[in-house]
């Protein structure tokens, strides 16, 4: 070893990249998000060629890579198929812990619908039923609906 | 046609949760310098190199020429590839495609990362699109936890399943000097004890944060056999995606991407009896359950057996079937290292240079890769020559 390093103190440097964004949407999940916040509806769109019916919609099926064009009115209703409970907390979590993150089969929908659910908790399984409950003040984003409240 | 192509090669660092005494590019020269040390080549012998990390985690973006110095590619044929959690197997992936192309010879391929470097977390969350997913499901652990509450259910598997898991890992780690958790073993009650984060993963049910880096070799037929006294044969390699929607994907059945990826790998390498043809597996388990579930989706045994055949002692070192020898991804986790980790361990294993960790005989070994969105990389390679 070099005599040098008996004396080196490691040293490390502080810094912090913040970038702003502005994402584009697109025409189709704007059309959703309008109606989320318009008119506190859930639409998706239905895939001709496989019949999968997805939420939120797509502008094409990326299994048969063809274009989507028939639309879906959702309900607000739907069931668990899998969840966690998270109970730490961290800034980039949409809400305070314990919540849940789960995977919602939305009635009439064949792909599920990733949400929260904040009260409750200590009855969630796979298969409860649930419904959105949605904020007061809507702006346009996944986030108009507050969490999925259990039935 | 492919040339056929074999790993002569593999270099790593001693991984550290922090390696203050190294910059990023100091740290890839180790695994570099070791990796040509382990084939006797010297730097000038490489035609080209391959490098990936994760996006974000050192706010580093032309990584290829910023490593120069530490990569040894000044004037030479760079590529970046980053994939991910998939980054290290995709880097080994496309250093086989350049020598199996005939345009090189013998390629250099370098997973690395500087975990210490950023808030991990934030950083990962990138891979979420950010419409739809990432603030209404953020996160590595909830994905995780989610398959594995939904696997619980299913199956009836327990925490202390997959605690069995946590604990082989750290058991086998005790025969790696290189690994972040070497001489740190745990028991399950350590496991059911530890905190829990969301449920139902606890916080020794977790990979940790790793620095490190790892460095692979590729030589092409004619040239590998005279670098390397046992060279471990590429027998195929399979790489699957799927979507980027998190709520596509069916937590309720096995991983699609890795029951793709290991059937066409498996079908290419022509093994027909997985559990009795591969000798020993280095997967990229990234949390205990995937060691339940995730050999399902294999083929190693079927749904809802995984507890058994782990507790039966399959798995373990001595088992028919030794995963994880090095002690795996929950023991050492610098991500764009991870999955080349686990195809340099696989190589090792096939060269008989494993020391402690070495399982005896080995014909075949498999080594896969897992990112974000639930997508998998599977390399298998061989003692023989692929037909
Ligand atoms: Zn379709």
């Amino acid at each position: 070893m070099s005599e040098w390093l008996q004396d080196v103190k490691d040293l490390t440097l502080k810094g912090q990249i913040k970038v702003p964004y502005t994402w584009s949407v697109g025409e189709v999940g704007s059309r959703f998000l309008v109606a989320l916040r318009d008119e506190k509806k859930i639409i998706g769109n239905r895939c001709k060629n496989c019949s999968t019916v997805y939420v939120p919609p797509r502008k094409n099926c990326g299994r048969c890579f063809k274009d989507i064009d028939e639309w879906v009115e959702l309900g607000s209703k739907g069931i668990v198929t899998a969840y966690t409970i998270v109970r730490y907390d961290y800034p980039l979590q949409p809400t305070k812990a314990p919540f849940a993150y789960a995977i919602i089969k939305l009635d009439g929908a064949d792909v599920g619908f990733v949400h929260i659910i904040k009260e409750g908790l200590d009855k969630l399984k796979m298969g409860t039923r649930v419904r959105a409950s949605f904020k007061e003040d809507r702006k346009g984003n996944i986030l108009d609906i507050d969490s999925f409240t259990i039935i | 046609m492919a040339r056929r192509v074999a790993i002569v090669g593999t270099g790593q660092t001693y991984h550290k949760s922090h390696r203050l005494d190294v910059n990023g590019r100091e740290l890839i020269n180790e695994a570099v310098t070791r990796a040509l040390a382990d084939c006797e080549l010297s730097i000038a012998d490489i035609d080209a190199i391959i490098i990936g990390n994760m996006d974000h985690f050192e706010s580093i973006n032309y990584v290829d020429t910023w490593s120069v110095e530490g990569s040894g590619g000044y004037m030479k044929p760079i590529m970046k590839v980053t994939t991910g959690g998939t980054t290290g197997s995709s880097v080994a992936i496309a250093g086989y495609y350049h020598v199996a192309s005939g345009l090189f010879d013998k390629v250099l391929a370098i997973g690395w990362e500087k975990n210490s470097e950023s808030d991990t977390t934030a950083a990962i969350v990138t891979c979420s699109d950010p419409i739809w997913d990432r603030f209404s499901y953020s996160g590595a652990i909830p994905s995780l936890a989610t398959e594995a509450s939904a696997y619980m259910e299913q199956y009836g598997a327990t925490q202390e399943d997959a605690a069995r898991v946590a604990v082989r890992e750290r058991t086998h780690a005790l025969n790696n000097p290189y690994a972040q958790m070497y001489n740190r073993p745990i028991t399950i009650k350590d496991v059911m004890e530890s905190p829990m984060l969301a449920y139902p993963i606890k916080l020794l049910d977790v990979c940790p944060r790793t620095d490190g880096a790892c460095a692979v070799v590729f030589a092409a037929e004619g040239v590998a056999e005279k670098i390397a006294v046992r060279p471990a044969w590429v027998k195929s390699c399979s790489v699957r995606h799927t979507t980027t929607w998190f709520g596509d994907v069916d937590y309720n059945t096995g991983m699609l991407s890795l029951k793709r990826a290991s059937k066409e790998a498996f079908e290419k390498a022509g093994i027909k009896d997985p559990v009795e043809e591969i000798d020993v597996a280095e997967l990229y388990l990234p949390y205990s359950y995937a060691g339940l579930k995730w050999i399902e989706a294999i083929g190693f045994c079927g749904p809802g057996e995984g507890p058994k055949f782990i507790w039966d002692g399959n798995t373990d070192m001595g088992g028919k079937l030794p995963i994880n020898p090095s002690g795996g991804v929950m023991c050492t986790n610098c991500i764009g290292a991870t999955a080349l980790l686990r195809v340099a361990e696989a190589a090792i294993q096939i060269m008989g240079k494993g020391e402690a960790r070495q399982v005896p005989d080995v014909t075949n070994a498999m080594a896969t890769g897992f990112g974000g969105c639930w997508w998998s990389d599977v390399v298998i390679l061989g003692k023989d020559k692929p037909n």
